[in-house]
């Protein structure tokens, strides 16, 4: 299978993502200029973590109106798979593909560590590689990575099966521990934890990897 | 040219002397004008010119069999060895302290201070992919420290973080000598292939000069000449002085800059850093020896109304200046278009040798590249008296009440408590390349082009300068090799920041040429030539000096796998004291952590170090890890052999160690003297071990076993010390937070 990954001016986790799914997973991967109205022949669009248009104004605020992102919308409702990796998180809910904001760290700064996450559910192109329960090992690296939604709107997450990941021991004072989440379709999610800094023994985790993985078996079951 | 009246007043408020001021009419041939008065007062600034220190920088040694480029350059550059696609790779790396701003106005002084050394690294270009920093606060009993320190801290990780370079490590102590004048130094390593390096020269008579990335403004202006004075009250107004950062805009540069590389067009490539325009132009013309003429009023620029001062002196950040192959830059503005940034030709390579700059049609500075970088004044500093120093050689009778609660108040001191607070709020896993990162002894990086992995470490230790600078500054690059050699890295060569005081006064300047000349030996001797630095003088406030706080960042080299870990990892290990217990007396005592933080006070003489003994601990340690005998492997320095196995018991498996401990010492000094030459080794191999120590002529001692949840030492009288771990690692882990909170 190919992933297309997007480079926002800004993004610095585009060459770690490529090199995940490449490298580590061992699928085909391009990259995609953000000024560009089409995605290609890509079975999984990946928006990078970083700091895309230098994350002024609110991160992920000025991304969502550049050109790249009507393409992916346009994949997104079509069933196609978005995977959105921090920054790639936050640029997908102020772009409206999926609910909530993610705000400043409840602690105020910075904060690179790696958690422990477990799995919700299966029930997701994401997961479906990994076991409910499962605890990952994957790295956190962000400043505004609290996930926050009216109760409604946790409510309906929890109520459709849609959390995906929730953190052991919450880094940054996300509502419910969310980690990670999915949309209605289950064909766009969005994490702040990086797998693909989780993909690699030297590393210290592959637990990313299993991610990875689920993604390329759902949009290739063939390659199975 | 304008009129402008040089008055000496003038002169003297451009920190220029008399005797200066007459070189320049001189060289001239006629008095300077305005623009070039302040053009002269930035490249004969002590930040840019080193004239107090070079004389003595040239007793560095700088070639090694690795070494692709010494001092002079960017940044320095050292051969790896060649990658998966038959191509030969190398690595630049730099260190560059950011001291003045960053006492002015910690965030942006530390967050710029990234930025340029970022800039020294890409101009090259290599891509950086580390970066470390060493700071030195001033005690955090005091509020404007722990203000320094959350902003310095802050301002590193905005612009690392954003930049998208993990920090990979570092060191940070607390002292109170630096609480006017605080140290931030910043080391960043980069990778290239050899056949891409860049170097800053302005070379091809009719060449464009291209001027590209963030406009030009005010700021900054004279922050080269500020980093070469004094601290007095006046200057903490200085703050227009400090540049404001934008890691996004840097991010972009560093983008563009290398794929405008590719494109061939590129001759050569300065950032502008300290001195902004005026040092990248005319260094660029006199390395190449050639002329470039510029005109300001092609300059972006972001206010109104500069004047040709202004814009010559101007520090704006991430701007960097290059010159192109005539005919192809449109090739190069492409490139900086797609990436948003500003790229536009400013002037050109002349023949004729000269900084000549343009302003409103009219020449406002015309002076020999080779008079502003090549002839700027060289001073030999009076030094033959002893180097400065109040601490008496001989220290105060003691004797411990309770050696655990000593052990548990160092590890709980600001010192030599876990320093995570920091570091957590740098990101130092992106990139996917950290094999080690903060915490350890040495930083470990992988090249993934090459199978090799990059190994660095920095130290300093001012307490240890101010008793012998001379001493001092061998047993940091010691330290520093040995920690690569724990990680199983060789180390291959070296930078420096030297921070000093003012060397008008002889006693300081007897420290620096110490430091220098003690650095030099250790770095000849341990094969680690210095490719390049920085020289940070004047860090004094109000008459009163830091200690001599010289910094080593040593990079090393070695196959990419996972070094030893940091903690022990398994009940029953062995642990093996590689080097040897060490000895120590009463007067090699007084620098140690034990003598400040237990008995707040300073003595005698640093530890006593063997060259000699140590490269052959060094030899057997790298053996003993790279035959993978060692599942866990630590330096002892700070705070000595109790707090070194204290260390390696706080790893998330709770194992500790039982040991006993057989020296002609007292207790005191067997658990805290702080010798170097030595590393715990937990091993299931203990024989093989000690056969490798053997064969190397090294003590390795048998000291211990690791065991379930408890410390305990023992020695010849009975228990020494027998703690739970986690009595101990409360303190150790929560005391740099509990202490920033006041």
């Amino acid at each position: 299978m190919k992933f297309g990954v997007v480079v926002f001016p800004g993004s610095n986790c585009d060459h770690d993502a490529f090199y995940a799914v490449t490298h580590n997973l061992g699928h085909q991967a391009e990259l995609i200029w953000h000024d560009s109205h089409k995605l290609g022949d890509v079975d999984c669009v990946i928006l990078p973590g970083g700091f895309s248009y230098g994350d002024y104004l609110r991160c992920g605020a000025i991304a969502k109106f550049s050109p790249v992102m009507g393409a992916v919308k346009e994949f997104a409702a079509a069933g196609g798979l978005v995977m959105g990796i921090c920054n790639g998180f936050q640029i997908l809910t102020e772009a409206g593909l999926l609910p909530g904001a993610l705000v400043r760290n409840r602690g105020l700064r910075f904060v690179c560590k790696t958690v422990g996450i477990r799995v919700e559910t299966t029930r997701s192109p994401f997961t479906q590689e990994t076991r409910v329960g499962d605890v990952l090992r994957i790295p956190v690296a962000h400043g505004e990575g609290c996930y926050v939604a009216e109760d409604a709107v946790l409510d309906e997450l929890e109520r459709e099966d849609r959390v995906l990941f929730r953190y052991v021991d919450n880094p940054n004072g996300s509502e419910r521990d969310i980690a990670g989440i999915c949309n209605a379709g289950r064909n766009v999610m969005g994490m702040m934890p990086h797998p693909e800094r989780a993909a690699d023994e030297l590393m210290g985790s592959t637990d990313g990897l299993a991610i990875l993985r689920s993604v390329a078996h759902a949009a290739a079951p063939a390659a199975r | 040219m304008t009129a402008a009246r040089i008055t000496p007043e003038l002169v003297a408020t451009h920190q220029l002397t008399p005797g200066e001021y007459g070189k320049i009419v001189s060289l001239l041939g006629r008095e300077p004008t305005l623009t070039e008065l302040g053009i002269f007062s930035v490249m004969w600034s002590e930040h840019c010119s080193y004239k107090s220190s070079r004389l003595h920088l040239k007793k560095l040694p700088t070639k090694g069999a690795r070494v692709l480029q010494g001092p002079g350059e960017n940044a320095g550059v050292i051969d790896i060895g060649e990658g998966a696609d038959g191509k030969r790779y190398a690595v630049a790396f730099k260190i560059e302290s950011h001291n003045h701003p960053s006492f002015i106005e910690p965030f942006q002084g530390a967050a710029t201070g990234v930025g340029g050394i970022l800039r020294d690294i890409f101009t090259m270009g290599a891509r950086p992919i580390a970066v470390m920093d060493s700071l030195r606060f001033g005690t955090l009993d005091v509020a404007r420290n722990r203000r320094i320190v959350e902003g310095v801290v802050s301002g590193i990780a905005h612009y690392g973080n954003c930049f998208g370079v993990p920090t990979v490590g570092g060191e940070c102590v607390f002292e109170g000598c630096y609480n006017g004048n605080p140290l931030v130094n910043v080391f960043a390593l980069g990778v290239f292939c050899q056949d891409e390096i860049f170097y800053g020269k302005a070379e091809g008579v009719g060449n464009p000069v291209i001027y590209v990335g963030a406009k030009t403004g005010r700021d900054g202006i004279h922050g080269a000449s500020m980093a070469s004075a004094e601290f007095t009250e006046e200057s903490k107004q200085k703050r227009p002085n400090v540049q404001v950062g934008d890691p996004f805009l840097e991010k972009l540069l560093l983008e563009a800059c290398l794929e405008a590389m590719k494109t061939g067009a590129i001759v050569g490539i300065q950032d502008m850093g300290a001195a902004g325009l005026t040092s990248s132009s005319c260094e660029m013309g006199s390395r190449a020896g050639t002329g470039v003429e510029i005109d300001l009023d092609r300059v972006p620029q972001r206010e109104t109304g500069m004047t040709a001062y202004d814009m010559m002196l101007s520090e704006s950040q991430e701007r960097m200046l290059l010159v192109a192959e005539k005919g192809r830059e449109e090739e190069v503005f492409a490139v900086f278009r797609k990436w948003g940034l500003d790229a536009v030709t400013i002037g050109r390579v002349t023949a004729d040798g000269k900084l000549r700059v343009r302003h409103h049609g009219e020449v406002v500075a015309e002076i020999e590249n080779h008079a502003l970088a090549g002839e700027a004044p060289l001073y030999d500093r009076p030094h033959g008296v002893a180097p400065y120093r109040e601490a008496p050689m001989v220290g105060p009778a003691f004797a411990s009440k309770d050696l655990k609660a000593d052990l548990a108040a160092l590890l709980g001191s600001p010192d030599l408590c876990s320093k995570r607070w920091i570091w957590e709020q740098y990101d130092y896993s992106v990139r996917t390349n950290t094999v080690e990162g903060p915490g350890g002894d040495a930083a470990v990086v992988r090249i993934k082009e090459t199978g090799t992995s990059v190994a660095m470490a920095l130290d300093g230790n001012g307490r240890y300068c101010a008793l012998s600078p001379r001493e001092g500054a061998r047993l940091i690059v010691a330290e520093c090799c040995r920690n690569l050699s724990v990680a199983g890295a060789e180390p291959v060569a070296a930078t420096n920041n030297l921070n000093f005081g003012n060397p008008e006064r002889p006693e300081i300047m007897a420290q620096l040429v110490e430091a220098i000349e003690g650095m030099g030996e250790a770095c000849a001797y341990f094969e680690t030539p210095i490719t390049g630095g920085n020289v940070s003088l004047y860090n004094e406030t109000l008459g009163k000096a830091i200690y001599p706080s010289p910094v080593i960042g040593v990079v090393g080299l070695m196959k990419t796998g996972a070094p030893p870990a940091v903690h022990f990892q398994n009940e029953g290990r062995t642990i093996v004291l590689v080097g040897g217990i060490g000895d120590c007396d009463e007067e090699r005592f007084g620098g140690t952590e034990y003598a400040k933080t237990v008995l707040g006070t300073m003595w005698g003489m640093p530890p006593r170090l063997d060259m000699e003994y140590e490269k052959r601990v060094q030899r057997a340690v790298r053996e003993i890890v790279g035959a993978g005998l060692a599942e866990t492997a630590h330096d002892l320095s700070d705070g000595g052999l109790a707090v070194g196995l204290a260390e390696c018991s706080f790893g998330e498996r709770g194992i500790g160690a039982e040991c006993a401990v057989e020296s002609g010492m007292r207790a005191e000094l067997a658990l805290f003297h702080e010798g170097p030459s030595r590393v715990l080794v937990a091993t299931g191999e203990a024989e093989r071990v000690r056969e490798i120590a053997a064969r190397h002529g090294v003590e390795a001692p048998a000291i211990g076993v690791t065991m379930r949840g408890r410390l305990r030492v023992s020695d010849a009288t009975g228990v020494l010390m027998d703690a739970e771990i986690s009595e101990l690692s409360q303190g150790w882990h929560s005391a740099l937070e509990r202490m920033l909170d006041g």
